[in-house]
């Protein structure tokens, strides 16, 4: 064709493109190296108990339907009310045991007597959409004994978190893999 | 007594402070057990390696079809594949173009662990980009197999229109950069218009963008990869150094013509004829660029400290702050979710004032350098477009070719290569016509 070049003459344009391209495999294989040999323990994404203000966020902004953020329940913490203001219309005039004083849109909190005053609730998993209207009920009047976590055989460990964005309270933060969950305290084991 | 009674109060103040057991905890008297909460473990890490696998697999196919195979069928059968795993399986997470942002939060932030995962995809397609080009565009990324999915009926973008757009990836690269090493958002991964098809759910508005992008895809062929994606602005970089890369011919270019049209990217580039390269004046426009480079660039600089403050309104802490002191002079009522969690911290609002002024401030910085880089992104396009090189023969850009493969089959020579008795023919008769 129209250029017939010298072939065993290097140019200077191809030397600095072998050089560049050298200077690349080294730096990308170097490189590669370094993010495997100093590989830091995975993390994953949680809600700081504390500093969630249970807003409805969870169960609007996760890129999941439903939410992979739910409700879940410390029973060490929780008082066994007979009167739940988690699971009852935290409105303490008019509060009685009525079931349209029920809290959940869902039906995700299954009430049950366990001897005389207390009652135990537990959270059902599949029903429950991570609205957040129990756990600030238990905040507001209670022990604070529901409270939000991300579950993680429903998260995709998102890069950048959905909800972690639209968090108001900031509440959403990366911990370790092997150490999931921020509970609360669960000092009193059962007997 | 009066010790003790202080002594109460302290404590009571205490438990009160940390606001739990208003209720004391009942002690059960019927041998009640207390129900344990679950705490379903995390993704196991060796599904992170599976992953890393995968990825090696699928670019080492992706060469072997692209190079030496050539095989359309082959490319689009190991994009529905990446586009079932990396996609719909792995739900669009982790990806080589989000990676861009960990890598720069990891340089901005000492204290943040860049995930093995991230890490490996960001530099892999680099480092086969060296070798074999494009390949992972080709058919290993699951936004481009999206998009190359949905394809149906390419029109050409005139070069007007393609090339002020083909600044766009460069530009986002750069906001992406800054604001993921800011710490503030990763914006690549925040409005990325395909994930919520992956996971089939997302807001209405990235679902809305991504059935626009997929809609305009059926005519412009991967309007993602080629006027935003900004991996794929750092691939262009990278994919002209390839030791082997795509040709349209598999021997000799016959000058036939016919692939002109079948790239469906127009990434084809046409033999230069003697008439336009007309050195003197391109010299002179040459030189008149190189000189203008730097004022680009202060003028772009110039224009990103004017808009520092909007930019540092991304960072939710500067909007915190404002909202807090509109609240604070009365210039709007009521209160936010933010504003809430904020006044439940129980700090004054001069944290939120002092933490946002301090993000101005860097951002002060941050504004110059993102201005100054829009600036230099055009100059060089400028100094790119004027640079003419003669070109013998229809070739695929090396930037721009991501290797799709489409154009091998219109090729005669190719043809003849596979058997093709009508192709040999015209060839022959080509021949016989020079």
């Amino acid at each position: 064709m129209a250029n017939e070049r010298d072939d065993n003459k290097i140019s200077r344009r191809d030397l600095l493109k072998q050089g560049v391209w050298y200077a690349g495999v080294i730096g990308m294989c170097g490189s590669l190296g370094l993010v495997a040999g100093k590989a830091e323990p995975r993390t994953v994404w949680q809600i700081d108990p504390d500093k969630c203000i249970a807003c409805d966020k969870c169960a609007s902004a996760c890129v999941l339907g439903p939410s992979a953020a739910k409700c879940v329940h410390a029973h060490a913490v929780c008082g066994y009310c007979k009167l739940c203001t988690g699971f009852f219309e935290p409105d303490p005039n008019g509060l009685n045991t009525g079931a349209e004083n029920q809290l959940c849109p869902t039906g995700a909190i299954k009430r049950t007597y366990i001897e005389d005053p207390y009652y135990e609730y537990v959270i059902d998993e599949k029903l429950c959409i991570g609205c957040g209207i129990c756990v600030k009920g238990c905040n507001a009047f209670g022990n604070g004994s529901l409270f939000m976590q991300v579950r993680h055989d429903r998260c995709v460990n998102c890069n950048q978190c959905a909800i972690a964005t639209a968090c108001p309270a900031d509440a959403f933060v990366r911990v370790p893999a092997d150490d999931p969950y921020l509970l609360k305290n669960n000092d009193r084991k059962a007997p | 007594m009066r010790r003790a009674l202080q002594w109460l109060f302290m404590l009571a103040a205490a438990t009160a402070a940390f606001g739990v057991e208003r209720f004391p905890p009942p002690d059960f008297t019927n041998g009640y057990k207390l129900p344990v909460t679950s705490v379903p473990p995390a993704r196991a890490d060796f599904f992170n390696y599976i992953d890393v696998g995968v990825l090696v697999l699928a670019l080492s196919l992706a060469a072997y079809l692209v190079i030496w195979k050539r095989s359309r069928r082959g490319i689009a059968a190991l994009t529905i594949f990446s586009l079932v795993y990396f996609g719909f399986f792995r739900q669009g997470c982790v990806c080589s173009i989000g990676a861009i942002q960990n890598i720069a939060l990891a340089v901005a932030d000492r204290n943040y662990a860049l995930p093995l995962a991230a890490g490996v995809f960001f530099i892999l397609p680099l480092l086969f980009a060296l070798f074999f080009g494009r390949v992972f565009c080709a058919a290993v990324c699951p936004l481009g197999a999206a998009q190359d999915v949905v394809l149906r009926r390419p029109v050409k973008v005139p070069g007007w229109l393609a090339q002020p757009l083909a600044l766009l990836p460069w530009i986002y690269l750069g906001a992406a950069v800054l604001y993921a090493a800011m710490g503030a958002t990763f914006l690549i991964c925040r409005y990325d218009p395909f994930v919520a098809f992956f996971r089939l759910g997302g807001s209405t508005g990235m679902l809305i963008l991504g059935a626009a992008i997929l809609l305009l895809g059926t005519v412009v062929g991967r309007p993602y990869c080629r006027f935003l994606c900004p991996y794929g602005a750092i691939l262009r970089l990278v994919a002209p150094l390839a030791k082997w890369r795509v040709t349209i011919t598999p021997d000799q270019c016959v000058q036939c013509r016919l692939c002109e049209e079948s790239c469906p990217f127009g990434e084809i580039r046409v033999p230069t004829t003697g008439e336009n390269v007309k050195r003197r004046e391109g010299r002179g426009r040459l030189a008149a660029l190189l000189a203008l480079l730097p004022v680009l660039v202060a003028v772009g600089a110039w224009f990103g400290h004017l808009g520092s403050v909007q930019m540092s309104r991304v960072d939710p802490n500067v909007g915190l702050a404002e909202r807090l002191w509109q609240e604070e002079h009365g210039r709007v009522k009521g209160m936010t979710d933010q504003s809430k969690a904020f006044y439940k911290l129980g700090q004054p609002n001069a944290v939120a004032y002092k933490r946002a002024l301090d993000i101005e401030e860097k951002y002060r910085t941050g504004s110059l350098l993102f201005g100054g880089w829009v600036g230099l992104v055009i100059g060089l396009k400028l100094i790119a477009l004027s640079i003419r090189r003669r070109r013998p023969d229809y070739e695929a850009d090396s930037a721009g070719c991501i290797g799709c493969g489409r154009c091998y089959w219109s090729c005669p020579v190719e043809r003849a290569r596979l058997g093709d008795p009508e192709a040999r023919k015209m060839l022959e008769e080509q021949e016989w016509l020079r």
